[in-house]
């Protein structure tokens, strides 16, 4: 420890750490610009220049470490000329124009600039420009001219993106911030950049000159995409969201957004918002009242329960859906009758269902991830599934964690990864049963014989090893794990694995609520039927939270069969889709911007926000509309008045850190190799495809990662069919197909395509995994 | 080998670089005495403090005290990395060193790398003398071929690989950190010290930065020892020093001649000021060193004490040398051009303040100027001094202040009467 004096103040702070910071614990605040506590010290900008005992110039409080017994002056006259001086320059090239900069009014540069800035510039020569360049949909560069170079944006990249797509060009006063030879910025975090940069220099796209910063009130809430749950700042003007910032909190996404969670709320604003309850009269759609199509609703799910019966009912719902939601949904299917409700609607394989010991979770808090010394992720699209998670294993490994993979695709993690073992999906299990053998071999454990019998190869030999040197092991299921159809394999296997290196078994959570919907119950509890049970034996009436069957499912084939051969179908939803195929009640219901609601996230942390402006048009919130629903059926105990009174009810009673368990017993394990012969699909569902709003979030529509899905394939794969890259195939699926480009990919195993899920170009497929044909189309060059 | 001339060995020819002429001049026998004799690193460090040789990069930092500075138990790798990037205005010695007695470059490093414990060195040679950069590899590869180079050094367990990097002309890569961030093969930009480079240099490790005049003077030091070379010079500034003459004289060159060597001496050696005129003002340590008017230094010393006390700095021994006919206006914008362009732009006073001092130099050399800007400027080169990541910043200030502490009535007729004074 250091004791030092800052204006006067004691501080005491460890050795290593610098002036600024320990100005802050004395609750002095130093100006300054290239400073961030996030990211390495640059100490370019020269604002933080203070006073020091006995240094003969003032030093930059940012970079210079403290020592015993310091002494500093913060706003001596030495120092304050010296930031005064520093201010200067930092206009000189500055245009002085803020009532026409998007940053006016929230501007770091513009705030200093009254204490330290002078009235009249004594600079009388010509400004330098920068001509701006186009780095993509979401960030703007067009005022570049305001650029100070503090370089906060480039390490962002380097250090926390884990990719340099911005970088300083030129020298001197010729410097300037651009992206490598006109590429776009593709980043899935490339929107901190943006609350990164202290002056108007990059601005967002969407965002910019829509609103002026003091226009916009503020309001918390949580983010509705991946299983982080983000805190976010919803910035509202005229009862619309304006604009969403990361609202700072060091034990979920510290102080950075995925792009998801900062552009998607233009999904909110889409002119597909449905507004009005419809209902569909002898063919076609009718906007009606809400008793009229409430009471429709009720009328026809009572009919159907008390006709052919309450297990003909089937009520599917996103896990992107609130808790409250959630939670009403299971208690009105089962208030008439019926046991089937579910919202593991990409999930396919339940036999783990019943043998459970809880809801499966992280197993760990967020904030443990940096720490883990050895991480196997198994099947996992880490990056776009869980952009920030990512960036925390990224951490991990920098501190020299080393991380293994097994997962049926390769792609960049932008780390380094130690172990790869890149197999089809129907040779995970088997990867894993090999990992667990040669894990077991090392700690002289013993394993079943179904284990024993594998064969352990090379990669499976150096993750064990790897597993085995490692003092806090992380095993994580990612989604595509937890969506293969041996996910209950991979899970047993992983715990023991994970139990072999005394480490953490976690599954990586697929969305918002995929914990709150095991807290709500909404899953089936006694006989009732799961989620792809009750699209496999079709229903005769369904009700759909929050569900775009095409879009949201395991199988969009047989959800589409299943929806359409149903007598009634009543779609609660935020938009109008493609349900007006097939429904024939829609209801329009909040998005999480426009209810209160509590999300569950993937560390099992209970967050509830409030609405950040009132419903578009007739729109209600959910839990709403099924208190109404539960009242209109005559059910009993559908009496609340405020959404924190239904999650009170949900949660009472239950411990949810006791809830929280990822043991399973009584699954046998079969973990036999490859051998079904075909190409199997390999399916990600993309970052900007994986729930309603995000589909509707114009600006990620056009980003990088939106493009049209392709036909991946291995070179050889694409050989032995005749392809070439670039050219349309036809891939079959079931009863369907869908025309697609054919693309190379060497990093994916041969034996596998892979076509993106939850995208309308190959919703005419069948399942996420399984066989498919792929035919070349004669002619057919895209 | 003379005394005099014994870093640019006085016979110039095409051969004279070869290792065996080099053999035949005393070469490698300094490493071979302490192979031969198994002398402790410490006494070559004592003996480069004996000797007072001083940095000739331009700080004139001293030696022996730069090499005490290295961790001696760390574990690890260490380096010891040459300065061969010469980009001072005005400074061209390096390369003649190169040219003419690359070996002995090579042996100084080679003593570096024993007294240091560092197994790596690197050179970094100036990126636009491609063919001094060719010489200096051939050289390598004559010391490897005759087991001066490499493993197990004259069948010593001493071993050390030394490499050659050639920059591409950027001024500011012979800055000693944003050197080892170009090594490294990064944008060439200084580092923020502390951490100094002895304690986090190339690639994090330690690691001792020297000039090529500095290497090439350790040779004599441990032949001779320490005191005889302090001897060739005065005391705390020990030792020969090669000075680029270049400018308003007759002769221009490099003249190697002991430290304290009166500098009208020096001006004698180089062939008096030209075509008969007046000599007006001297830069006397290379471009970023304040000017001082000719009278003065007539009276002065070349060594790093004398010229300090009549105002400037020897810098890198670069003698800028101006007769009457020079427009000191003229001059500074030439000089201020310099380091507005070499800027690398990383930190603010100097990225922004030297487009300014440029600026507004130019303004007055083109008839435009105000009276007002003289203030100006001195304001402006005072919130760049001191405030910066690197020394580039002081660089660009020290001229302007130079220039108008002893030119300023020059200034002021420029502006008044919109044209030159001479
Ligand atoms: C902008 C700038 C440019 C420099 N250029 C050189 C150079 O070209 N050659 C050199 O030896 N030192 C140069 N230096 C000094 C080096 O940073 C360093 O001090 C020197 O190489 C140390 O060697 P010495 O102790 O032997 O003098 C420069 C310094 C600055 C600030
Ligand atoms: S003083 Fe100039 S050259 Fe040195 S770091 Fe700062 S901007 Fe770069
Ligand atoms: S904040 Fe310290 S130099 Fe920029």
């Amino acid at each position: 420890m250091a004791k030092i004096e800052i204006d006067g103040k004691q501080v005491e702070i460890e050795n290593g750490r610098t002036v600024i910071e320990a100005a802050h614990l004395a609750g002095i605040y130093i100006p300054h610009f290239c400073y961030h506590k996030k990211l390495s010290i640059a100490a370019n900008c020269r604002m933080c220049l203070v006073q020091v005992e006995k240094a003969p110039k003032p030093l930059p409080a940012c970079a210079t470490p403290v020592t015993d017994g310091m002494k500093v002056f913060t706003a001596s006259e030495q120092a304050v000329k010296a930031q005064k001086g520093v201010m200067e320059f930092l206009l000189i090239n500055h245009p002085l124009d803020c009532p026409v900069c998007d940053k006016g009014g929230e501007c770091e540069l513009q705030d200093l600039a009254v204490g330290y800035g002078s009235s009249a510039s004594r600079y009388q020569e010509e400004k330098r420009m920068v001509v701006p360049k186009e780095v993509g949909p979401l960030i703007s560069t067009k005022e570049m001219s305001r650029c100070i170079n503090c370089t906060r944006c480039v390490r962002f990249g380097q250090e926390i993106g884990g990719i340099m797509e911005l970088g300083q060009a030129f020298r001197g006063e010729h410097a300037e911030i651009m992206s490598f030879v006109s590429n776009s910025v593709d980043s899935e975090l490339s929107g901190n950049m943006i609350d990164l940069c202290p002056v108007g220099a990059l601005t967002s796209k969407p965002f910019r000159f829509t609103a002026r910063a003091w226009e916009l009130s503020h309001r918390r809430s949580v983010s509705p995409h991946d299983s982080l749950g983000s805190n976010l700042t919803v910035q509202v003007k005229n009862n619309r969201v304006m604009r969403v910032l990361p609202a700072e909190n060091e034990e979920i996404n510290e102080c950075w957004l995925s792009d998801k969670d900062r552009f998607s709320y233009e999904g909110l604003n889409s002119g597909e918002r449905l507004t009005k309850p419809m209902i569909k009269q002898n063919g076609a759609w009718q906007e009606v009242e809400w008793q009229a199509a409430l009471e429709y609703a009720a009328k026809g799910l009572r009919q159907i329960a008390d006709g052919a019966g309450a297990e003909h009912i089937g009520a599917l719902a996103t896990p992107h859906s609130t808790l409250e939601e959630l939670y009403l949904l299971q208690k009105l299917v089962r208030s008439v009758g019926s046991d089937n409700v579910d919202f593991r609607l990409r999930q396919s394989d339940f036999s783990a269902d019943g043998k459970q010991a809880g809801a499966p979770w992280l197993g760990m808090p967020i904030a443990e991830i940096n720490t883990r010394d050895r991480i196997l992720l198994v099947g996992s699209f880490l990056r776009k599934d869980h952009p920030l998670l990512a960036h925390r294993a990224r951490d991990a490994v920098k501190k020299g964690a080393q991380a293994s993979i097994v997962h049926s695709a390769d792609d960049d993690l932008l780390m380094n990864v130690a172990n790869k073992a890149i197999v089809a999906p129907d040779a995970m299990a088997n990867v894993l049963a090999q990992i667990l053998k040669a894990l077991a071999a090392e700690k002289q454990a013993v394993v079943e014989a179904s284990v024993q019998s594998a064969e352990v190869g090379s990669a499976a030999a150096a993750i064990a090893k790897s597993l085995a040197s490692g003092e806090r092991v992380a095993v994580l299921l990612g989604n595509f794990a937890q969506q293969h159809p041996q996910a209950a394999q991979l899970q047993v296997l992983g715990q023991q694995i994970a139990a072999l290196c005394g480490g953490k078994f976690g599954f990586l959570g697929e969305a918002a609520n995929s914990v709150g919907g095991h807290l709500a119950k909404a899953l089936p509890r006694a006989n009732g039927m799961n989620a792809a049970a009750m699209l496999a034996a079709p229903r005769k009436a369904y009700i759909l939270l929050n569900v775009e069957a095409e879009l949201d499912t395991h199988n969009p084939q047989q959800a589409l069969v299943a929806m359409k051969a149903a007598d009634l179908v009543v779609a609660l939803s935020a938009y109008k889709h493609q349900a007006t195929d097939y429904a024939d009640v829609l209801l329009p219901i909040a998005p999480f911007s426009e209810t209160s609601g509590t999300f569950v996230n993937t560390e099992g942390r209970v967050q509830s926000f409030k609405g950040a402006i009132k419903p578009l048009g007739e729109a209600r919130p959910g839990w709403k509309v099924l208190r109404v629903l539960g009242n209109l059926l005559n059910e009993t105990g559908f009496e609340y008045d405020t959404s924190e009174a239904v999650r009170d009810e949900a949660l009472s009673g239950v411990d949810v850190a006791a809830q929280l368990n990822n043991a399973v017993q009584g699954v046998a394990l079969e973990t036999a190799g490859a051998g079904s012969g075909s190409l199997q699909r390999v399916s990600d569902v993309p970052i900007y495809s994986a729930d309603a709003i995000v589909r509707r979030a114009a600006s990620l529509q056009n980003t990088r990662d939106a493009e049209a899905p392709c036909a991946l394939m291995h070179g050889a794969e694409l050989s032995r069919l005749g392809v070439h890259a670039g050219e349309q195939v036809k891939v079959s699926q079931g009863e369907g197909s869908a025309i697609l480009v054919a693309a190379a990919d060497d990093r994916l195993p041969q034996g596998v395509v892979r076509v993106a899920a939850g995208h309308a170009a190959t919703a005419g497929l069948g399942a996420m995994f399984g066989a498919v044909t792929v035919e070349p189309i004669t002619g057919g060059r895209a | 080998m003379g005394a005099l001339g014994f870093i640019l060995n006085a016979e110039e020819g095409e051969r004279s670089w070869r290792l065996a002429e080099y053999v035949k001049r005393g070469g490698y026998s300094a490493l071979k005495k302490i192979i031969d004799e198994n002398i402790p690193p410490e006494n070559i460090v004592a003996e480069l403090k004996k000797s007072s040789l001083r940095g000739r990069g331009g700080a004139g930092f001293p030696t022996g005290l730069k090499w005490s500075f290295m961790p001696r138990q760390f574990p690890g790798a260490k380096y010891v990395v040459c300065n061969s990037d010469e980009g001072e205005p005005g400074t061209f010695k390096d390369r003649d060193i190169l040219r003419w007695n690359p070996h002995m470059v090579i042996e100084g490093m080679i003593i570096a790398g024993y007294a240091m414990g560092c197994a790596r060195g690197y050179n970094y040679i100036h990126g636009e003398i491609w063919e001094i950069y060719k010489r200096f590899e051939e050289a390598l590869e004559e010391a490897r071929a005759a087991k001066l180079l490499g493993p197990n050094i004259l069948g010593s367990d001493f071993s050390f690989e030394l490499q050659a990097h050639h920059g591409y002309g950027a001024y500011i890569c012979g800055e000693e950190t944003a050197l080892l961030e170009s090594i490294e093969g990064k944008k060439g930009q200084p580092r923020f010290k502390p951490p100094f480079p002895a304690s986090f240099g190339l690639y994090g490790k330690p690691t001792t930065i020297n000039n090529t005049e500095t290497f090439a003077s350790i040779p004599y030091i441990i032949r001779e020892g320490g005191q005889k070379f302090l001897e060739l010079g005065r005391p705390n500034n020990g030792g020969t020093k090669l000075f680029s003459v270049s400018g308003h004289v007759n002769n221009p060159g490099n003249f190697e001649v002991p430290l304290g060597t009166p500098f009208k001496k020096l001006l004698e050696m180089a062939g008096g000021v030209r075509n008969g005129h007046k000599l007006k003002a001297v830069i006397p340590g290379g471009s970023s060193m304040p000017v001082l008017p000719g009278e003065i230094m007539m009276e002065t010393d070349m060594d790093y004490d004398s010229i300090q006390k009549a105002g400037s700095y020897l810098g890198s021994g670069a003698v800028i040398v101006m007769d009457e006919t020079t427009c000191m206006v003229r001059a500074l914008e030439r000089l201020s051009y310099f380091y507005f362009e070499e800027s690398c732009g990383q930190c603010t006073p100097c990225r922004e303040g030297t487009g300014w001092l440029y600026r507004v130099v130019h303004r007055i050399e083109k008839g435009e100027g105000r009276q007002e800007d003289l203030d100006l400027l001195l304001s402006v080169c005072e919130n760049i001094a001191g405030r910066t990541i690197c020394a580039l910043g002081d660089a660009a200030a020290w001229p302007v202040q130079g220039m108008l502490k002893h030119y300023r009535s020059e200034f002021e007729y420029h502006i008044e009467h919109k044209r030159c004074l001479v």
